[in-house]
Formats: C-alpha cells, sequence, structure tokens
C-alpha cells in the first residue's frame, strides 16, 4: 500500500528514449494501467519503478521514500511477467509457498496453507497444487506465477502483460479477480497492456504512452469520452475511432484538420450518402463497414439489421471530436 | 477453386481420440473456421483435410474427388501457418517466386504473376528488399503472398494471427477477409478466438473434444447456440446461465423462476428437472420496477457500452448497458429479459431445447 512517484524520468538505451520525461503519480491503492503499441516505453517504465533498471535523470518514491540506488528487493515490489519464471524442481504449492517461507516473514504453516489453499482456488489451479512447476501448461505456469506474486503483500504489484498467454475464457475470468483483489486488498498495482480490453475493464486510471512520453493520464472514461489527441483516441474503442478529413460531412472549426468519429458519434438514417461495403455480424453488435466520399468507415448498427452489401446509408456525425494538423484536440 | 467435404471422419491417436465423427461441407468460396479450445480437434481436423495427417476412418472429399488416403502433395492447396517462416536470404520477390520456380514456370510468366499479387497485397514497393528488416505486418504480408501465387485449391490457415498483438491482429483480420473477397479462394481457417471467427467466417464448426457441437452462420450460432459449450464458449461476455427446477411442457411459453413467470419463445419440446435459462447480456434490461430482481455487484466500464454483473437468486447475470446509465454498486434492482432471445437447456447433456425460435437454426431433432 503505496503512493508511487514519477517526477521528470528518462532512460535511454544508446540515443533512443525509451522513456522520455515522465511525470506521473500512482494514488495509492489505485489500478493504473500504462497503455500503448510495441516501443512505446512501457516496460521500461515498469522496469525503472521495480529497479530492474535505472532512470538516467529524474526521482522515482514509493510511499514517499526516494529509490535511487536500492535494489528490487529493497523496494518491496513483487512483479508479474509476460514471461513466467518458477523454480521447475518445486511442486506448484512449493513455488506458491516460497515467498512466504522467507526467514524473515515468520509466516505461520497454517497460515501459509490458508493463504496458498485460497490463492489456488482464485487461480483455478486448486488440483495442480501437488504438481511438478515442469508438468503444467504454458497458461498454468503463468497463473502459478501471478499466484506467487499474490500471495505476498508488497507495496506495489507490478505486472508485465501477465494474462497476455491465456486463453480468453480464463483472461475474462482473472480480469474480474484482478481488479477485485486489488480493489479488496486496497493494494497498489501497476499494470502494462497492449490490450484495450485489460485497459478499460480493469483500470481506475489509465497511463497512455506515445514514444516513450506520456501523453494523457485519467480515468477509462476520460480518456475515451475527452481524448487529447487522435493517438489518445485511437487507443481505446472497438471499432477503432475513424478519423475523416475535417470538411467532409461541413460544420467544422477553424483549425480543424480531422474530424474523429466513434460508432457513438455517427447518426444513421440521415446525411451524407455512404455505401455499405461489408456488414460483419459479430453477434452482440453488427459493423458496418462504410465508404463516404472514399473514406472508408466503420460503425455499429443493430444485430439483427436488414442492411447488405451495396445498400446505401445516411451518416452524419452527432457530437464528433475535432483535432488540429498534428493530431492534437481542438477544444 | 473447390469444395470440401468431411465424412464422418475420425482420428484415433494410440487409444486417444483427436475427432470423433465429423461431418461437414465448405462450400466453394467460402471463408470456414474451425473453433474451439486447445484440444478440440480442429488442428487435426484441417491437418487430415491438408493431408499431413491420414484419417482413422472416413472420407474427405476436394471438389468431388475422395482424398483422404492421399498425400498433401497430390491435394494442391496452400498451407499458412502461425509461425510464417520466411527464407531469410531471399528478398521478398525471391520468397514469393520460389514456389513457382520450383514449379519450373518459365521466368516471364513468375513475373508477371508475382506483379500481380504483391499488387494485390498492397507489398509492390518492397518487392526487392531483404525480408530481414520487414515490419511484422509486411513479414505476413509476404507469407501469404507466397500462398497466394500458386493459385492452389484453397488455403488452410492454422492461427496464422496468433502471435500478433491485439491491435495489429484487428488490422490483419480486416486485410485478409478483404483479400478473400478479392479472391473469393476456399478457405479454411482454425483459431481458438471466438470474436476472430464470428469476424471473418462465411461459416464456423464448432468443436469440443474431438466432436462438433455446431456448424452454421455466425449470427445464427451466436443467437440460437444448440449446447451450453457454444453459449459459453461463443460471445464475451458468454451467454447468461440461470439455473432452475421447473418443467416446460410442449406449446408452453413460460417458467417459473424464482417465483416469477418469465415468458420464452413457445416450447417445442418438453423437459422437466434441473433447467437452465440461457439469455446473452445485450438481451437484459434493468428495470427498477421488474418483478425478477438481482443485486449489482461489479461493473466493467468499455466505452460505449459497460457490463453490469448482479447476483439473483438463480446465480450471477452479466447485463450489457449504455455506459451512460449511472449504476450503482450494491444496489437491487429488476431484470427484463426479452423473451424473443431465451433459450432453455436441458442439464444431462447440455442441449437447447427446441423452440418456434430455434428451430430453423436447430432443425427438427
Amino acid at each position: 500500500m503505496a503512493e508511487v512517484c514519477l517526477t521528470g524520468v528518462t532512460k535511454r538505451f544508446g540515443k533512443n528514449a525509451a522513456v522520455d520525461d515522465v511525470t506521473m503519480t500512482i494514488p495509492d491503492g489505485s489500478f493504473v494501467v500504462l497503455l500503448g503499441p510495441t516501443g512505446a516505453g512501457k516496460t521500461t517504465t515498469l522496469r525503472l519503478v521495480s529497479g530492474l533498471d535505472q532512470p538516467d535523470r529524474g526521482r522515482i518514491t514509493i510511499d514517499g521514500h526516494d529509490m535511487a540506488g536500492l535494489t528490487p528487493a529493497q523496494r518491496d515490489v513483487a512483479m508479474v511477467f509476460q514471461q513466467y519464471s518458477l523454480y521447475p524442481h518445486m511442486t506448484v504449492r512449493q513455488n506458491l509457498e516460497f515467498p512466504l517461507k522467507s526467514p524473515m516473514l515468520r509466516t505461520p504453516q497454517s497460515e501459509i496453507d490458508r493463504k496458498v489453499g485460497e490463492i489456488a482456488e482464485m487461480l483455478q489451479i486448486s488440483s495442480k497444487l501437488d504438481n511438478k512447476a515442469t508438468a503444467l501448461s504454458g497458461g498454468e505456469m503463468q497463473r502459478v506465477s501471478i499466484g506467487r506474486a499474490l500471495v505476498r503483500n508488497p507495496s506495489v504489484y507490478l505486472m508485465d502483460e501477465p494474462l497476455s498467454s491465456l486463453d480468453a475464457k480464463l483472461r475474462a475470468d482473472l480480469r474480474l479477480e484482478l481488479k477485485s483483489i486489488q480493489a479488496e486488498s486496497g493494494a497498489t498495482l501497476l499494470y502494462v497492456t497492449h490490450d484495450q480490453i485489460e485497459a478499460m475493464t480493469m483500470a481506475t486510471h489509465v497511463g497512455v504512452l506515445d514514444k516513450g512520453r506520456l501523453v494523457q493520464f485519467g480515468s477509462p472514461r476520460e480518456i475515451y469520452e475527452n481524448p487529447v489527441s487522435i493517438y489518445a483516441a485511437s487507443r481505446l474503442g472497438q471499432p477503432r475511432i475513424n478519423v475523416l478529413p475535417a470538411d467532409i460531412f461541413g460544420g467544422a472549426p477553424s483549425g480543424a484538420a480531422s474530424i474523429g468519429l466513434r460508432p457513438e458519434q455517427i447518426e444513421q438514417g440521415e446525411g451524407e450518402e455512404s455505401l455499405v461495403q461489408r456488414v460483419e455480424h459479430l453477434g452482440d453488435q453488427t459493423r458496418l463497414h462504410l465508404t463516404c466520399k472514399s473514406h472508408d468507415i466503420v460503425t455499429v448498427t443493430d444485430p439483427h439489421t436488414e442492411l447488405k452489401q451495396g445498400d446505401i446509408v445516411r451518416i452524419r456525425p452527432k457530437n464528433p471530436f475535432y483535432f488540429d494538423a498534428n493530431g492534437a484536440r481542438l477544444a | 477453386m473447390a469444395q470440401i467435404r468431411i465424412e464422418n471422419v475420425r482420428k484415433e491417436f494410440g487409444s486417444f481420440t483427436a475427432v470423433q465423427s465429423s461431418t461437414f461441407t465448405i462450400e466453394d468460396g467460402e471463408f470456414f473456421m474451425l473453433l474451439g479450445p486447445s484440444g478440440c480437434g480442429k488442428t487435426t481436423t484441417l491437418r487430415m483435410m491438408a493431408g499431413l495427417e491420414l484419417p482413422t476412418s472416413g472420407r474427405i472429399y476436394i471438389d468431388g474427388e475422395e482424398v483422404g488416403q492421399k498425400p498433401a502433395s497430390q491435394r494442391d492447396i496452400a498451407f499458412v501457418f502461425q509461425m510464417f517462416a520466411l527464407y531469410p536470404h531471399m528478398n521478398v520477390r525471391g520468397n514469393i517466386s520460389y514456389p513457382l520456380k520450383s514449379q519450373g514456370m518459365p521466368t516471364p510468366q513468375i513475373k508477371a504473376k508475382v506483379a500481380e499479387v504483391a499488387e494485390i497485397l498492397g507489398i509492390t514497393d518492397i518487392l526487392d528488399r531483404p525480408v530481414g528488416g520487414l515490419s511484422g505486418g509486411d513479414r505476413q504480408r509476404v507469407a501469404l503472398g507466397r500462398a497466394i501465387v500458386r493459385d492452389p485449391k484453397a488455403f488452410f490457415m492454422d492461427e496464422p494471427l496468433g502471435a500478433l498483438d491485439a491491435e495489429f491482429r484487428e488490422r490483419m483480420s480486416e486485410e485478409l477477409r478483404a483479400l478473400h473477397d478479392r479472391m473469393n479462394a476456399t478457405t479454411v481457417y482454425v483459431t481458438h478466438d471466438q470474436l476472430e471467427a464470428m469476424q471473418m467466417g462465411d461459416k464456423i464448426v464448432v468443436m469440443n473434444h474431438g466432436v462438433v457441437e455446431q456448424f452454421g452462420v455466425p449470427q445464427d450460432i451466436y443467437d440460437w447456440p444448440a449446447t451450453k459449450f457454444v453459449a459459453q464458449f461463443i460471445g464475451s461476455p458468454p451467454m447468461n446461465f440461470l439455473d432452475f427446477e421447473g418443467m416446460i411442457g410442449a406449446g408452453q411459453d413460460t417458467v417459473q423462476l424464482g417465483g416469477t413467470t418469465i415468458s420464452v419463445p413457445p416450447s417445442l419440446d418438453g423437459a422437466a428437472g434441473t433447467l437452465t435459462l440461457g439469455i446473452r447480456p445485450e438481451h437484459v434490461r434493468l428495470d427498477d420496477n421488474a418483478a425478477y430482481r438481482g443485486r449489482v455487484v461489479a461493473t466493467e466500464y468499455l466505452g460505449t457500452t459497460q457490463i453490469v454483473t448482479l447476483e439473483t437468486a438463480n446465480g450471477p447475470i452479466k447485463v450489457r448497458a449504455p455506459s451512460s446509465d449511472r449504476i450503482v454498486l450494491g444496489a437491487t434492482t429488476g431484470l427484463v429479459f426479452d423473451p424473443r432471445t431465451i433459450t432453455l437447456f436441458e442439464n444431462d447433456h447440455g442441449r437447447a431445447l427446441r423452440s418456434r425460435a430455434n428451430e430453423g437454426v436447430l432443425g427438427h431433432g
């Protein structure tokens, strides 16, 4: 349970700034997700907080204490990586117990058993507790490594794409579990992903990274409903926001170079004619792939729409976003 | 291009039966998805169609010709794997033209063919680059190019996007589908990702434990699952299951759920005992005045919509609601089910009961 502060943190690898002057406060008890494509600086930021890498410039504090020069062990953080790392010669139970068996902690065995049982149940690996770690599938190994972080009570959890190797159903279950564990325990959690569903459903705050810079920090709702740029707007929302020349529907404010339209910002039935290129049934929603004045647009319509390829739909914007020539949002 | 038919195909590995007895038809020009969890037999099915495994019993027809026991080289199929391997010492053109060279095609023809394929894939300007420096997307396009260039009867793809990150996967899946729409080649595609299957497929086969659970067009499978497995495997979040003790007779159109009468599509089957009411999250509405009650235990924000989880007397239920609805954690509210969309399941085999609503999809038994 601790607040984590980054102030002007920069990390270079050669000429390349992997993390570029990042200032960010991760409030005590928050679930902060760093979001961005490969190479945005998410993992490097996490490694700087963990102590696996040292910043070239700037300051990192955990619970008010300057972390400069402290090793990962001295920082009281628990890490989960994308690539599981278990003790191969131990059973699942021994792997899970290991962090609690530290002589410094002196945890009573009954307490260890209770804790391990609880975590194993939550991660759906109870039946595998006495298997050798090497006899597990990749998904099971990953759950054990998440479990090994969760049995401890560190000031901060650091997780780097911990769910990306799991199948879809388990991932959905664990999203809810992780979120409720974090909410109940009040732990501070810094989490890296490129999966926007994970960011939206679990985060109290999302930090959007672009080429090492923090471009927006706020609740998922703030970033979705009030993005600062085309880049930030494109990180959240499925189908992705449509970005078109500003004047395509008329009425653009001065200085606008592009108009941004999420599906709910497109009204069907009136406005400009567009051609249905493809109707994509996803079950709960149906996507329309449209061409309007030779621009591609993807929007959402009623699951049981009668529309088909070749039909004409009229569309017009409703409370759209406008962006300037640099992609920054216009007020 | 080709129609592919699988008849009673079975595959055993020692005492393990990977595929039980599959029968389905892939029409000429279809984008066809083999969907299921790991170990369900989907890859084995694909490998049997390709000739990389021979079936223990059953028949496989490509364009009417029985090929079940023929090797892969005699089936004229192009295979695209999850890990696309390119020849690292060749440039893009060399990689794409390789299959034609080994067939002994004259150089001018190869040149024309490679140019045509590069045009289709939008990689004309990188033809003379080494493959080493290419982005992941371009590497994948080159791998596809190598498959397309041969003009095979069909394309088989085994999780070709599995190794890519989410954002890029979505873009490539749109591209693959658009490519298919231009070429109209029969494509069989293996995936465990239900969204990918819904998004790209003309038809889907859902497999589990070596058995075909359901076969049909994506929206039908989503709306009218034949089994509880399909109902849970397709859709995110999956279909809600509310278990109850009760009965329904043929012709009846209500059930009793915790003392509340719930309208359902008129049933064609009769069943009693522990039954399950299945309904999709977007077909439940929150309404304070409704008689059936639930307590809000969690919300998940998704942008346009949010998922609200409620606890009811018959178990948890997830509701897809507009994000603009303000939901209070811990509050008790009413739930309204859209009666046209409900599926009832019996629990012995997890099969859907037939009703007026799903008979068109599930047939008459």
